[in-house]
């Protein structure tokens, strides 16, 4: 007999308000709702559920709602319940525990202990509304002479550069961990935004080559779907070399998921496992990842800046450097918040470092070493906010990436049951039914609402400090203090306490 | 002249429509609280929509009266209760005697008996409830339906 788990969540259904519509048996593709004929009521199979509202938000009168089980363990300071049941589980299977999205583990949030500064008195605040306020912002290496020709005209040799309308990007996530509808979303609004949204490892659908100008092609491990129309067809070329939510681990895309225009799209096998390797297997120095980046560069006849995406890890500043060397022209960090559509839970919650305090350590070696205009920052895993947005780019980041969120905007809710296939919001599922259920025009226009609010804050942030242009932003950790950190903290951070 | 267009690729088949097209037709308090009277109003009651979802195991859509040119419900009715209003094909409940021809008349199948069984009753673009814009096309959850100008061809 397998060792008991119970339910994590209950379905709680008012009688008084429950028409038996059956939306919520239809909707839930857990199986969490039945129908008992008989007694003309409804039925809830709890240990089903997995939490993701689906029901709860469609349900007509608003009947449902899914609680956290109150059941219990005897208290135990050391073994929480939620650690016995993994264990039981692990006892029952004997497997590797997967799990999906950002590690949610309640480790220290830097962000949430920086505060931010405004104007008083002796330096006046902006009013965005009637001022101008630039976001617009370029990603790419930068020239630091200037050069001229003869005659003593300047000369136009910058490298290839990403113009974005403001510094945000929706980060890469493939065809085949998330839906065909919620790319189209993505790459909708991204072309509507004027900014860039990523392709991820899946190579790129032919139905997406129009939305050329604003895709980030990636090629990572296993390089699917890669050739040289899919690199021509980006704005930019992204090389994975890591991923916050599971740095050092490879991708797993199961042979169920990879089907039909998911395996066409990545030149795979219909229904074969497709596997990225840990590592790439052509690189194992510098000197090897600068290989890739020219031979990419040739590929693509210098005309796009290649993005070099790595996980924060311990000494990722040392790293950094590195990439920055190898020619790299914009370097990605992820940080260990970052999202995934399957980890293994342990790597997820236990591997890598906060976004903040590898941002900070990287900007600060790249200036000290003086080749900070060598390549630009973007960083990602966990920009919840516009105010997350805004700190990164005071601690340093030219532009953020955002996944997590912009899966939220869709209609995700964090149950992180991505790896099941059964997403009931049809964005981490492959299942045609269930992707139908996100209609790109209504996604897209969810997305676009996002990011111009966010805008609009970013604008209204900055105006109140005095600040007229995402430019004068970045790196400016003077409009930045710590609460509640560690002389340590700050000096990584490189900010003053609040107060100073 | 605007329409009720049901979008198929993004049907789910949820069947909501339905139940608030039911809930719109019934009687509502002004500044009531919606879920509750939807639950006060539908509890333990069949209901007959005016729209109907069309299934099976590949397309599913939502079907509701077309609002023809020539309607062949109205040429059917024996007692004149089917009139062109603004457009908008409706019935009068007052002249309805209760025969169901229109019902087979009608080629799309979008007519059905009242609760009570004594009259017909049909889409009328919730021009006569107190929604005043259709409550299938306000309440589908992917924009499945939609309440759009006919563009001439
Ligand atoms: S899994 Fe989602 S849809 Fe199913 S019962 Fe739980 S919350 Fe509702
Ligand atoms: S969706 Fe709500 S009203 Fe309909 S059957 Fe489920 S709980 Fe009842
Ligand atoms: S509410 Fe919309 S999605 Fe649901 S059955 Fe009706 S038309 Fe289809």
């Amino acid at each position: 007999m397998d060792l008991y788990v119970h339910p994590r969540f209950e379905v709680l259904r008012s009688e008084k308000k429950c028409i038996c519509c059956r939306v919520c048996e239809r909707q839930c593709a857990n199986g969490a709702h039945g129908y008992d004929e008989s007694a003309g009521t409804m039925e809830s199979y709890d240990e089903k559920c997995v939490n993701c509202h689906r029901c709860v938000a469609l349900c007509p009168t608003k009947a449902l709602k899914i609680a956290e089980t109150s059941h219990s363990f005897r208290q135990n300071a050391n073994w929480s319940g939620h650690t016995i049941q993994e264990l039981y589980l692990q006892a029952n299977t004997g497997g590797v525990l997967l799990s999906s999205m950002g590690n949610p583990r309640p480790l220290p949030s830097y962000f949430d202990r920086i505060l931010l500064n405004a104007s008083q008195v002796t330096n006046p605040s902006i009013d965005p509304l009637r001022e101008p306020m630039e976001t617009r912002t370029f990603l790419g290496k930068k020239n630091q002479t200037v050069t001229r020709d003869t005659r003593g005209r300047l000369k136009d040799n910058m490298g290839a550069q990403l113009e974005l309308r403001a510094p945000i990007m929706f980060s890469a996530m493939s065809l085949g961990s998330i839906s065909y509808n919620a790319h189209a979303s993505l790459a909708n609004a991204a072309r509507e935004l004027g900014i860039f949204y990523n392709c991820g490892e899946g190579g790129l659908h032919k139905d997406f080559y129009k939305y050329g100008p604003n895709t980030i092609v990636q090629v990572a491990s296993g390089r699917f779907g890669v050739h040289q129309p899919y690199l021509m067809a980006g704005a930019a070329v992204e090389i994975k070399m890591g991923q916050g939510a599971k740095p050092g681990i490879g991708g797993h895309l199961p042979g169920h998921k990879n089907m039909g225009q998911i395996a066409a799209t990545r030149m795979t096998p219909e229904g074969s496992d497709a596997i990225s390797p840990a590592p790439h297997h052509d690189i194992y120095s510098i000197e090897d990842l600068r290989q890739l980046v020219y031979s990419l560069k040739e590929a693509t006849g210098n005309t796009k800046p290649i993005i070099v995406k790595i996980a924060a890890v311990h000494n990722v500043a040392a790293i950094a450097s590195g990439v920055a060397r190898s020619g790299a022209d914009i370097i990605a960090i992820d940080g260990f918040r970052g999202g995934t559509g399957a980890a293994p839970t342990r790597i997820r919650d236990n591997v890598g470092i906060p976004i903040e305090l590898a941002l900070a350590s990287v900007d600060q070696k790249l200036r000290d070493e003086g080749i900070r205009s060598d390549v630009s920052l973007v960083v990602g895993g966990s920009i919840r906010s516009s105010t997350d947005w805004v700190k990164a780019i005071a601690l340093g980041a030219d532009a953020c990436y955002i996944a997590t969120g912009a899966l939220l905007a869709l209609g995700c809710h964090l149950c992180r049951s991505c790896h099941t296939n059964l997403c009931n919001w049809g964005i981490a599922t492959q299942r045609p039914d269930l992707v139908r259920r996100l209609n790109p025009e209504i996604g897209a226009e969810h997305l676009v609402n996002l990011i111009k609010a966010w805008q609009h804050e970013l604008r209204e942030i900055m105006g109140g400090m005095g600040i007229n242009s995402v430019e004068a932003l970045r790196g400016n950790r003077l409009m930045l203090r710590g609460v509640g950190m560690t002389r340590e903290e700050l000096d990584i951070l490189g900010i003053k306490h609040a107060g100073l | 002249m605007k329409r009720i267009f049901a979008r198929e690729e993004w049907c789910l088949a949820c069947h909501l429509c339905e139940y608030h097209c039911a809930n719109a037709n019934l009687p509502h308090k002004e500044g009531g609280n919606f879920n509750a009277e939807m639950a006060r109003n539908l509890k333990g009651r069949a209901i007959r929509p005016r729209i109907r979802v069309e299934e099976d195991d590949r397309v599913h859509f939502a079907l509701s009266c077309r609002h023809c040119d020539e309607p062949a419900c109205k040429k059917s009715c024996i007692s004149g209760a089917i009139s062109m209003i603004n457009g908008v094909v409706c019935i009068d409940r007052d002249k309805c005697v209760g025969c169901y021809t229109c019902i087979l008349a009608c080629p799309y199948g979008t007519i059905v008996p009242s609760d009570d069984g004594h009259a017909a009753q049909k889409c009328e673009l919730c021009m006569q409830n107190s929604c005043g814009e259709p409550a299938c096309v306000a309440h589908c959850p992917n924009r499945a339906i939609v309440y759009e100008e006919v563009l001439d061809e």
